[in-house]
C-alpha cells in the first residue's frame, strides 16, 4: 500500500467530516474518512459531536436573518436611534 | 442588581434570537422581520420606561411577545372575529408593563416551546460568543442553506479559509453546547 493511500491524517478526516455535513465529501472522501473512523477515537469523538450538533439545528428548525437583512435592519435602527439622541 | 439597556448592541446581541422566537410563531419570513424591526423601534421608543428589573433580552422579548399578539389581534379583527385575549391594558404605556413577562397566548404547547426557545436561546447565545466572521459564514451555511461558492464570494474569502471558519465555529458551537444544553 501506498504511503497516504486510504490514510488521511486527523485534521483532514476532520475536514471530510465538516464537509459531510453539508453533503459536500465525495465519495471517494467518505471512504477515507471511514476507515480513519474504524480506529481513530478521536476521529470518532469529533464525528459524533459534529454530527450531533447537525441534528441538533436541523431538528429544531433554527432560523436567522441574512446579512443584508441585518443590515438594513442596522440601518434603520441606527437612524431611528440617531433621531432619538 | 438593576440592569441597564446598551441599545448599539441591540442587533448584534439580540435580532438572531428574536427573530428566531417570532418566525416560530408566524411562520413568514417577512412579517418576522417587520415584527422584529417594530420591536427594536418600540424598545428604543419605551427605554425611559426600563426599571432595570429584567435583562436586556427578556425585556425586548416582552415586547416583542406583545407585537406578536397585536399581529395576531389585527389578523383576527380583519377576519372578524377578535378572539385574542391579552392581560394589559392598552392605558398602560408601552414597556412597563413588559417586564411582567406576560403569557404568550400563542405558545403551542407549552414544553414544546420553551424546549425550543431554550434551544434556540442556548444556540443564539453560543453563536454570539463566536467571532463575528465565523458565526456568520456559520449562519450562512449551516442555517441559511447558502451555496459555499456564493458565501465565498459574498464574504470575498477562500473554499479553505471558508472551512476553517467553519471547522472554529462547529467545534466552538459543539463545546458551548455542551456545556449549556446537552
Amino acid at each position: 500500500m501506498k504511503k497516504g493511500f486510504l490514510f488521511i491524517s486527523c485534521e483532514e478526516a476532520m475536514h471530510i467530516c465538516d464537509k459531510a455535513q453539508y453533503d459536500e465529501a465525495s465519495w471517494w472522501e467518505k471512504i477515507e474518512l471511514n476507515i480513519r473512523l474504524s480506529w481513530c477515537h478521536f476521529t470518532k469523538a469529533y464525528a459524533k459531536k459534529n454530527n450531533q450538533l447537525s441534528i441538533f439545528i436541523k431538528q429544531h428548525k433554527i432560523e436567522c436573518l441574512k446579512q443584508n437583512e441585518r443590515k438594513q435592519l442596522q440601518k434603520t435602527f441606527e437612524q431611528q436611534l440617531k433621531q432619538q439622541q | 442588581m438593576k440592569h441597564k439597556l446598551n441599545p448599539n448592541n441591540w442587533i448584534q446581541l439580540y435580532s438572531d434570537y428574536l427573530f428566531n422566537y417570532t418566525i416560530s410563531r408566524v411562520n413568514d419570513r417577512e412579517i418576522a422581520k417587520d415584527l422584529v424591526q417594530e420591536t427594536f423601534l418600540a424598545a428604543l421608543g419605551a427605554m425611559k420606561n426600563f426599571k432595570g428589573e429584567a435583562n436586556e433580552r427578556t425585556w425586548l422579548t416582552a415586547i416583542l411577545k406583545r407585537k406578536v399578539i397585536d399581529y395576531y389581534r389585527k389578523i383576527n379583527s380583519n377576519k372578524g372575529k377578535a378572539e385574542v385575549r391579552i392581560n394589559s391594558s392598552e392605558e398602560e404605556s408601552e414597556g412597563a408593563w413588559l417586564e411582567n413577562k406576560v403569557a404568550d397566548p400563542f405558545d403551542k404547547t407549552a414544553e414544546d416551546q420553551m424546549e425550543n426557545e431554550e434551544l434556540g436561546l442556548a444556540i443564539h447565545n453560543c453563536l454570539s460568543k463566536l467571532n463575528t466572521k465565523q458565526a456568520e459564514v456559520f449562519k450562512m451555511k449551516t442555517i441559511l442553506n447558502i451555496e459555499t461558492d456564493v458565501i465565498c464570494n459574498e464574504l470575498n474569502i477562500t473554499a479553505s479559509n471558508f472551512w476553517v471558519m467553519i471547522h472554529r465555529a462547529r467545534t466552538a458551537l459543539a463545546e458551548c453546547l455542551e456545556k449549556h444544553w446537552y
